[in-house]
């Protein structure tokens, strides 16, 4: 099949151009940042950084902050090493039920949102009959993100191959020293990689979290909504959003090194 | 470990017939017992899920079948069908029902016709370091926040924002506004299943088509498009179940409307009526287990 040269050029541009409107509306924020007026009205008529200062200042956005973070961290771990033990049995194992586990696995994230909230706030609050809490989110989100860990995990392990375990149990070492000296040091990239993606979903996470936060636990999404429709905590709010989608590049960048470290690999 | 401590244990020799095991017990009976190893990698993990998640769900699907005394405010543990009989009777819930799938396929179809001729440039016309760019120029918003996504769309269909200043008009906050955001937000779910199902189509497929005379438009119905049912399929569901999902948008561009998230989220909460918000929660469990049979024989899953 040949493309005229003008059907390239139109889905290029049509490429290219939904991949530039998809940055307006981020690029609108970080220029809001600086705008001067309160209700954030287009095109900005100068450039302030009181709203910076007053967010340097905010207390409310450093205690989410920290709140998140620690929950981010906790679910992290939770999720690593309950996915990477899920990943190492459902990829060097055939047992009865497999298929139903793998399923289990995807169904917290392949839910809607709401379903997977309401079920664990009526799980907590009506079935257990215990408070909302911190704990609470952590265990909710560490619940959703072992799925991300199980998949980076499990195909990193089927590109392993067992050769290299077969080897190191055939030379005398045991399980856990296979384990630690052969089978870990290939995982690395693809826990690295897991981890990453568990906690950005965490740090993020609004919907589930609505539904099994405390009274107290405010992560930094929550305050962001909660503080969202008040006029004067709006444009703190802008500038928090900006310090966010800074951050978020991290992972990209993280991301596009580990890759190229692959390919120098190869 | 030095080479004399080495020689000195029974393990270390290099003749075969005097070799014994290096391992401690422990790991030799590991070794030997396979199921002992299975659970002992499953029984954490499967411990968690079913304490966690499937009695979560069991019980949300019984709770459904509770209800609350109008008089205490609490739950009365005989079965009912009342919550499903509000479901049906009451206007308000076939209503927000029906607002919240034309929403969901609303948002599915505009990112699949968007996706679609992305996809396709990026996977079959743009040269391979044009194709890496554009790959992490569709990756990057991912890692963006959802919730900065959401408010930046507030920001720009504000009263006075930059939809307004462009002259094109705000549609102000309501129902466009929402697909508009949810549409943008799962865009990049929806090219990336795509992009790699359209990865996978060879080239030389297309050429074979080309050279044996059928035209452009034919080859990508009669010979792309089947093979990328799969690919669309998955991207499809995403969006779907993303958008149906999705309760904060509605509320933070969609105005004074509301989604199926909101009704559950207002009877968990402030309404203190959870039977009644598990009986609402299982409309989006039943549409997707529906989805998902009727999708099961395209194959579609196995790319999830």
């Amino acid at each position: 099949m040949t493309l005229s040269p003008l059907s390239r050029r139109v889905l290029g541009g049509l490429t290219f151009g939904v991949l530039a409107l998809i940055y307006v509306p981020l690029l609108v924020v970080v220029a809001n940042s600086v705008n001067p007026s309160q209700s954030m009205t287009w095109p900005p008529d100068g450039v302030t950084f009181d709203w910076w200062s007053r967010a340097a200042h905010s207390d409310g956005a450093r205690e989410a902050l920290v709140t998140s973070l620690q929950v981010a961290v906790v679910a992290t771990v939770l999720a690593l090493i309950l996915g990477t033990l899920l990943a190492l049995a459902l990829q060097r194992y055939s047992f009865f039920g497999k298929d139903a586990v793998n399923l289990l696995v995807i169904l917290p994230i392949a839910l809607p949102g709401v379903v997977t909230g309401i079920a664990l706030n009526n799980g907590f609050k009506g079935i257990m009959g215990v408070d909302l809490a911190l704990w609470t989110i952590v265990v909710a989100h560490a619940t959703f993100c072992i799925v991300t860990v199980f998949n980076n995990v499990q195909a990193r392990l089927r590109r392993m191959g067992t050769s290299l375990e077969e080897a190191s149990a055939d030379l005398g070492a045991g399980v856990w020293t296979t384990f630690r000296l052969v089978t870990l040091p290939q995982l690395r990239s693809a826990l690295l990689a897991g981890g990453m993606l568990a906690f950005a979903l965490s740090f993020d996470e609004i919907i589930v979290t609505t539904f099994t936060a405390g009274q107290g636990a405010t992560t930094l999404p929550i305050w962001i909504l909660n503080n969202m429709f008040r006029p004067n905590q709006a444009p703190v709010v802008n500038v928090v959003a900006v310090v966010l989608i800074i951050f978020s590049i991290i992972p990209v960048w993280l991301a596009q090194r580990l890759s190229s470290d692959v390919e120098g690999v190869r | 470990m030095s080479a004399t401590s080495a020689d000195t244990r029974p393990g270390r020799t290099t003749d075969p017939a005097l070799r014994g095991p290096v391992a401690r017990p422990g790991s030799r009976l590991l070794h030997r017992m396979v199921w002992l190893r299975l659970s002992l990698l499953l029984s954490a993990p499967l411990a968690w899920m079913l304490l966690v998640y499937v009695v979560a769900l069991a019980a949300l699907l019984i709770t459904s079948l509770w209800s609350v005394d109008s008089l205490t405010s609490e739950i009365d543990r005989s079965w009912t069908f009342d919550n499903f009989r509000t479901l049906v009777d009451n206007e308000v819930y076939r209503t927000v029902t029906l607002r919240t799938l034309g929403v969901a396929v609303a948002v599915t179809v505009i990112d699949v016709a968007i996706a679609l001729p992305i996809a396709f440039y990026m996977a079959k016309v743009a040269t391979p370091r044009v194709r890496r760019m554009l790959v992490v120029a569709v990756l990057t918003p991912l890692w963006a926040s959802y919730l900065v996504k959401v408010f930046s769309w507030r920001v720009v269909l504000s009263e006075g924002g930059l939809a307004d200043w462009t002259g094109f008009g705000s549609p102000g906050y309501g129902l466009t506004a929402v697909v508009i955001t949810q549409a943008y937000i799962w865009l990049p779910y929806v090219i990336l299943p795509i992009f790699a199902s359209l990865e996978r189509v060879p080239d030389s497929l297309l050429e074979a088509a080309g050279d044996l005379g059928a035209p452009s438009g034919l080859v990508l119905r009669s010979i792309v498009l089947p093979l990328l049912v799969p690919g669309i399929v998955a991207g499809a569901i995403f969006s779907f179940s993303l958008t149906m999902g999705d309760y904060i948008t509605v509320n933070i561009v969609g105005g004074a409307n509301q989604m199926l998230g909101n009704l559950v989220y207002i009877n968990a909460g402030a309404a203190n009526n959870l039977p009644l918000a598990a009986a609402i929660a299982m409309i989006p469990i039943v549409v997707m287990l529906v989805l998902l049979t009727a999708i099961r024989r395209t194959g579609a899953l196995d790319n999830l």
